[in-house]
Parts: structure tokens; sequence; C-alpha cells
């Protein structure tokens, strides 16, 4: 996204193509479509557009956000390679919110998984269309025309001609069917597999690159909104006095209450409105807001966690069953249970949300750095009344996602509040807003009991565990787990066991729950992957040798006493299999490269495993750690090995192991969100704090499987492994069995 | 009135001397190179050279910037040839890109400093810069790159 004055971009789409250009719109994924509407969450029906200028300029339209991941670029480069289209000669345009792309909903780890197929064939498709155009201008057959970087050749004859000759003539050609194109092998490839760099990365560099925080209108206004401090308070008075008389304040609004369920509604409070943020902030300060308080006034997370504890300690809703474990537990030559529990957390992303909206003969316009643009259109819509076609959402690029920007409440207060001033508003959310009033990685508790046989092998597994839903944003009143919160790291665990019970117990929300990087598989795999390494010590065997008995010789699980009812990340069994094989692999070749074997746990440095399969990719971290004499911990090294089935661009790929491992290492060591009396504790990156650079893991190994399956997810997966490795770890370098995060809570000295 | 330079050009202010010369940048002059993570001097995001030292703009009041010269990251290199920019686009540095002016900015300090920094020079310089994305690894990698490109 360059520096232009965004007012000029509206109406990019239609007026991207000049007139003549060959406009392409391809059809993808119908099949998906069927299959993904068996699931609850997704509705595929997703198409996108390419187009060629006459000058042969290469118009690709990203309909996926760009968060960190390098989406923007790599899926371009897809279908760049397959048109043969010199990079040079491309611009990246992003899409607006529009269901004619299908879901843009940059989440779960899938814009590749379920794009890259369609990407190729929009480029093969384009490519053998301008072949076509070239071979009736040569009046030769098609079938000896190639097309090779920007230009056909006639390869017999070594003739060209430049795509740029080609635009109109293959404009009029009618466009080929599936059957007719060809893909290209991988030995063609021209920039899949390769290290291309990111199409943003000198705007970045140079600060030219726009954020939501930087979207700027001409006699735009801002604003910074006060909001009740508990999850469901109303205003009851308010007194703007002293605000209005800040320098650069001009007016006072009143947002209303949302109305149950809160979805992505703007939370209402009390907005003052400035011709500057730092005014609009100062005149906030000044506000005096009388609070009704709400249900949630009394709301006390450490009572809560108490409450989640002995939730699990009981027996509950029975969600997955295999064998007997109630018997297998009575058989048992020997038996081990332990709790688990990690807190709320919040998504810090390094840019507060922001929006701007201007609304304008009862149509808005948005700019924000949203990760679903169409949820900008439906929520903006819903608010205001309007129909969601006449709310056009320009994405920005986004300043950090990790699902806080899937939910764009900020960007429908900015249409509120454009409306009640008559002027485009930028809303401005601070750190403290935004530790204060996110929609909070929910807090989990896991109880797990298991069982060896005789031969010390693991036998039977009880994994319970109770969490306020993401289900309560979405219908009120919410409390237990929705399928796909089970179906993360608690119902399908990689594991050949004859006994399997999983259990989910009820939990009430006090606050706003969403989604962060990996969601439910971050307390469910820190409670499995530290579970079985306590399994393998009770044992008496080597964690990885366990890990490996455990998970049994290599095999596709068909969940077949669920009837095959497995949500499989909205993908089918068949395309993806769970194959746990490639999870046999990854933790042999990451104990391979991290040195296991040979590196034993010595005076408060050691080694820590975990494995799980989550997002479609599977995934082994060994962390090493080291615990000094005043319980100090770092992290010196962390070995990775990832089976995400092909790589599209392996220098992507990696940096984003290479940020989970930070990521993760965060939540296992530092991340904690507490409230009391209804109010968050925390405020600002002083009691939030996230892993700076002396304490992030120092080297970070990504060692991927070369694998002809399909791609998978690689922007989540790389987190769930890193908290229980770590503790493990920590285990095998001091003997304390860390069971809570965050970790710093513990004194380890 | 207070005067300054922006980037060489001689600019004055006339409005709040307590106001942030994080707000006098992005919402007056529009260089939102400079970005909003905290606004307590936390993380780094804010980091422009006042003086020619590295400063968080988000709690640097206008008043401190009156006679001074301030570098932004739109001051740096335009063209981002600036060693460390052009390092940070040989290790593929950026992932999101949001904190990525406030590291070049603080990393650019500490060179001039510490032409050939160690491992534990960059981590105390580096250490008020925070990274949600996790690129700590490859910021440390292009400091290197770029201090080895001045020798």
């Amino acid at each position: 996204m360059s520096r232009i004055d965004i007012s000029t971009r509206r109406g990019f789409l239609e007026g991207a193509f000049s007139a003549g250009a060959l406009v392409l719109a391809t059809r993808i994924l119908p099949e998906q479509a069927q299959a993904a509407a068996l699931t609850e969450t997704a509705v595929w029906s997703p198409s996108v557009y390419l187009g060629l200028e006459a000058d042969g300029t290469v118009i690709l339209i990203v309909h996926r956000s760009e968060m960190g991941t390098g989406i923007r670029s790599v899926l371009p480069s897809v279908l760049a390679d397959e048109l043969e289209a010199d990079l040079a000669k491309v611009r990246i345009e992003q899409a607006l919110g529009d269901k004619k792309y299908g879901s843009q909903n940059t989440d779960g780890s899938c814009s590749i998984r379920d794009f890259y197929d369609a990407f190729r064939q929009a480029g093969a498709t384009a490519r053998l269309m301008l072949e076509r155009a070239a071979a009736a201008q040569w009046k030769v057959p098609a079938s000896e025309c190639q097309a090779r970087l920007h230009t056909v050749v006639h390869t017999p004859t070594g003739r060209t001609l430049p795509y740029a000759a080609l635009v109109a003539a293959a404009s009029a050609l009618p466009v080929p069917n599936k059957k007719e194109i060809r893909l290209k092998s991988t030995a063609e490839f021209r920039y899949i597999g390769k290290d291309l760099p990111i199409w943003d990365q000198q705007a970045m560099v140079t600060g030219q690159a726009v954020f939501g925080q930087d979207a700027r209108l001409p006699g735009m206004v801002y604003a910074s909104i006060e909001r009740s401090p508990v999850f469901g308070g109303t205003v009851k008075s308010f007194n703007d006095a002293a605000a209005l008389k800040v320098k650069g304040v001009r007016q006072t609004v009143q947002l209303d209450h949302f109305k149950p369920p809160h979805l992505f509604q703007a939370l209402g409070g009390v907005a003052v409105i400035a011709d500057n943020t730092w005014s609009a902030m100062q005149g906030r300060k000044k506000l005096k807001v009388e609070w009704a308080p709400g249900p949630n006034a009394d709301f006390d997370s450490a009572a809560f966690k108490t409450s989640l504890q002995q939730t699990v300690r009981r027996p509950q809703k029975v969600v997955r069953n295999i064998g007997n474990v109630d018997q297998a537990f009575a058989s048992a030559s020997k038996s081990h249970e332990a709790d688990y529990y990690c807190p709320l957390l919040a998504h810090a992303t390094m840019e507060p949300p922001a929006a701007v909206a201007e609304v304008k003969d009862g149509k808005v316009s948005v700019w924000a750095p949203v990760q679903d643009p169409q949820s900008v259109q439906d929520a903006v819509g819903a608010a205001l009344g309007i129909p969601p076609a006449d709310v056009a959402c320009h994405v920005t690029l986004l300043g950090g996602g990790f699902g806080r920007k899937s939910k764009p409440d900020f960007a429908v207060e900015a249409a509120l509040l454009s409306r009640k001033t008559g002027k485009p508003v930028k809303v401005v959310w601070s750190r403290e807003e935004d530790l204060r009033f996110d929609f909070y990685h929910t807090t989990g508790a896991c109880y797990l009991k298991g069982a060896l046989d005789a031969k010390g092998n693991l036998a039977a597994l009880l994994h319970r565990s109770a969490f306020p839903t993401i289900g309560s944003t979405f219908q009120a009143g919410a409390d237990y787990a929705m399928d796909i919160e089970l179906g993360m790291s608690l119902i399908d665990p990689p594991l050949d066991i004859p006994h399997f019970r999983a259990e989910n117990g009820p939990a009430k929300n006090h606050l706003r729950i969403g989604w962060l990087r990996s969601v439910a598989n971050v307390y469910h795999g820190f409670a499995l992957s530290s579970f079985l390494d306590e399994m393998a010590h009770l044992a008496g065997r080597d964690p990885v040798e366990f890990l490996l008995s455990s998970l049994g010789p290599g095999r596709k699980l068909d969940f077949a006493d669920l009837g095959g009812k497995y949500w499989n990340y909205n993908r089918t069994l068949a395309d993806f299999p769970y194959d746990t094989a490639r999870i046999r692999r990854v933790v042999e070749l990451a104990a391979e490269k991290s040195g296991w074997a040979k590196k034993k746990p010595s005076q408060g440095r050691a080694l820590g495993i975990a494995a799980l399969h989550t997002f479609l990719t599977s995934v082994a971290a060994v962390v090493e750690v080291e615990v000094d004499d005043a319980g100090n911990v770092t992290i010196p090294r962390v070995d990775y090995a990832v089976d995400c089935g092909a790589v599209i661009n392996p220098d992507r790929v990696r940096a984003q192991f290479e940020g989970a491992a930070v990521f993760g290492a965060t939540i296992a060591m530092l991340g904690e969100i507490t409230a009391k009396d209804g109010r968050i504790v925390q405020s600002n990156f002083n009691n939030y704090p996230i892993m700076r650079m002396k304490e992030a893991p120092r080297e970070v190994h990504v060692h991927t499987i070369a694998s002809p399956a399909p791609p998978s997810g690689v922007g989540e997966p790389g987190v769930p492994p890193i908290p229980p490795a770590i503790a493990n770890a920590i285990f095998a370098a001091t003997g304390k069995r860390l069971r809570e995060l965050p970790i710093r809570r513990v004194k380890l000295a | 009135m207070i005067r300054l330079k922006v980037n060489g050009l001689a600019r004055q202010f006339d409005g709040d001397p307590d106001m942030p010369l994080l707000w006098y940048l992005r919402d007056t002059l529009g260089l939102t190179g400079t970005k909003f993570g905290c606004g307590a001097g936390l993380c780094g995001s804010c980091t422009v050279h006042l003086g020619g030292a590295a400063v968080r703009s988000c709690i640097t009041p206008m008043s401190a910037a009156a006679g001074k010269n301030v570098t932004t990251i739109e001051g740096l290199d335009q063209a981002g040839a600036h060693p460390l920019q052009k390092a940070w686009k040989t290790a593929h540095v950026p992932q999101c890109g949001y904190c990525q002016p406030g590291q070049i900015m603080q990393a650019a300090a500490l060179l001039k400093s510490h032409p050939h920094p160690n491992d534990a020079d960059i981590d105390q310089a580096m250490q008020g810069n925070l990274c949600r994305c996790g690129t700590y690894q490859r910021i440390r990698q292009a400091i290197k790159i770029a201090a080895g490109g001045k020798s």
C-alpha cells in the first residue's frame, strides 16, 4: 500500500481497469463451497479478479488482509507464477470488502490452504488465453505457443509477442474450462518455493506503509471514547464541561450501549471529538462519567479461576468416548492426575485498533486494519440500519492482527460518530483501551488423568476442560464450548490408546471472548503436551521415546466413533488427512536437529518437547531452556520441525515460526490479564509485558519436511507447542513441574 | 511559538506545548511513519531522533523539541538506502511492519555510538523496542549486516 491520499483511492475497483483490459473472473473452489457448507463456521463461494491492462501490466487484487504473514505478497506470487508474469510488471491492489470474493476472513491459517489452487488456476487460465491469442495472430496451433515471462513464444520459430500486444485479443476469447488448463509442474515454478521478499517491504522500512492508524481523510476529526470499565456497564450520566474546555475539543457524543448478544457492536460510552488525537485523548480524561455497572461488576478473575478448577474436578459433559477409561484406571498399573490453568490473554497488536469512517448520502466508507472487511460491512450496516452493500470497507495494512482485528467494533464506532458529527471521523484506541476492552483469549482450566499399563505404555487418558466460550460473543449466555473449540486438541489428540474420554464443563463469560492466534489449542495443547511429559517421567521413559510410543504406528485418524463428524479445520479428512505418520516424522526430526539424544539435562539447562497437529499442520518443537541460580529463565534455542505440506514461500514460513516461538514464549512466561470488581487490572506494557529482544528465544531453527501434500496452515500452528515445551524443559532442568501460566509467577530458585 | 526543524525543514508550532511530539508529527505534519504504540514510552514504536539522539516521541513534549532538529523515518533516507534500511530488506525483517520504523530509528542511533555493536550492545540498545510479530532474531541479524557493511 503506497502512500497515496486514500481519498483518491475510493472507487478503485470501479476504475482499476482501463478500457479494453482483460478482466478475468475465475470462479473457484465450488467443491469446497459444498464441503464447507456442512461445517458450522464457514461458507465458501470465493472468486478473485485478475486484470491485465492494455500495456501488459498485471493487476492482482488481493482479497485477504496483510497482518504480517506475507499473504498480500505470497498469494499474488502464486498467480503470477502460473501466469508467467514478470513481477516488475505486476501491481497488487487490496480488495474492498465484497461477498463476490467469497470469504475474506483472514483467520484460521487458511489463506494459502484455501486459495492456493484457485490462484494457480486463475493464473493458468489467463496464461492459456494469452497463448491462444498469440496462436490466432500467428495462425499456428496453440500447442506451439508458450508463455514465458510476460511474452508468448512461438517455440518452433522463436518469434515472440509481449503480453501487451495480446491483451485485447485475449479478452475477447471464451474463458477456458478447468479441464483445458495445464498447471505447471514443480520444476517449472518461477516464484513458488522461492524466498521472495514481501511486496510492502520498501514501504515498511521507509515509513510509507499505510496502516489503519495512518488513514487520513480531508476534514477529518479525531475521536477518543470513554467506555464502561466493567463489561456491560452503561452511562448513567456524564459531565463534559471540563472536557469541552480542552483546546482543540469540538464536542462530545454519547454512543448507545450494545444490545446482547454483543457480536462486533460498539461497546457504547462517551466520545470526545477533537481536532487531533492528543486533544481528543486529553478531553476524554476530563470527562466525568457515572456508570451503572451492570451484571459483571462482581467479576473477579481469581475467584473465577477457582470455580473453573472445581468444575474440571467433577464429571462433565462427555464430548468423546473411546473404550472405557474408568475401567482402565481401576485396573491400571500406575495412574496420575493433574490440573492445568491458562489465564486470560489480550492480543496487544503493536497497532492499537483504529478506523476512519465517513458517512455521506446514507452510505459509509470505512478505512480500517481489519481481518475481515465483510464483517465490517455487516456490523456497520446493522449499526446504522443500512444494507451491508452500502458500506465500502477499504482494508489498510494491519499492524498485527492475531484475531483481534477480526472483530471490527472500532470501525462501527467510527461510522456511528461520523453519522452523528457529519464529518469523517477517526477513532484511535489507546494501548490502555486495547488491553481493557479486548475480545480476550479465554481463560481455560484442564484436568487430565492417565494410566500406564504393565509395560509402561499409555493405556488410558481423560481430558476435561472448562472455559468461557467464543460462542458467548454470538449467543448471549452460551456456556459450553463450540465444536471448533473442542476440535482443537481436546477431542483429537493423535494418540494410539485403547481408552480415551474428553469432557467439557460449563463456564459463563464476564467479558467479550474472542480468538487469539491458535485459539483453544493454547490451553488444551499446554495441558495435553505437559501431561504426556508427566506420564513419560512416571513411566521412567525418555519423553521423546514415550511420545513416539504413545503416537503409535503411523495411521490416518478416521474419527469413526464420532461418525466421522470432526471439523478438521473446515476441510475434509479426505483432502487433509489427520495422519499420525507425519506427526511421528516431525517428532523424530525435531529430536534429531536439536541433538535431543546427545544433550542430557545438566545443572539448570535442559530440553523439552511438545508436538501437536493443528490447523492441518504437524509441528514438533524442542525448546532449550537455561535456568540460572536466581531462577531466571532464558531460551537459547528452539528447533521446530514442521510438516505443512507444500511450502510456497519458505522464507515466510520460517518467519511465521520464528515469530510463533516468541509469541508462544510470551504466553508461557509473561501473558496474564486479570480482573477485579469487573475491571481489567492491566493497562499497558509495564504490567502486560510482551517479550523483548533480550529474553526472547535466541535462535529459532525451522526445519520443514519436503512434502508433495497440499499446503496447510503456518500462521498459528507454531504457537501451541511452545508453552508446554518450555514447561517440560524447565521440569527437566529444575525438577519443578509448572502447570499454570504465566511462568513468571513461579519462583524457580 | 516553538520553532524546530523536522527532517531538515524549519517548522513552527503554536499549540499546546505539552502535546507530545508524536501527535505533532502524525496529525499536524502527516508524517505517519512514526507510530503510536503505547503512549507511555514502553514500546519504542514512536522512536525518532531529537538532536541526534533516539527518543520516544510519545512522551516528548513539544516544548522539549524547541530549537532542535527532529529526524523521523521519512527523513532517514527517503529512498530506503540507509545501510539499516538496506539490511532490513536483505534480512526480510518486517512481518506486519508496524514497529519497524521505530526499530530502525533506534538501531540508527546505536550505530552512531557503536559502529560495530556486539550482541550485548544490540540487546541493550534494542530492549525498549517491542515487536509483537517476534522479528527480533532478524533485527539482530540486520543490525550486524548494516554494521558489517560500514566497515
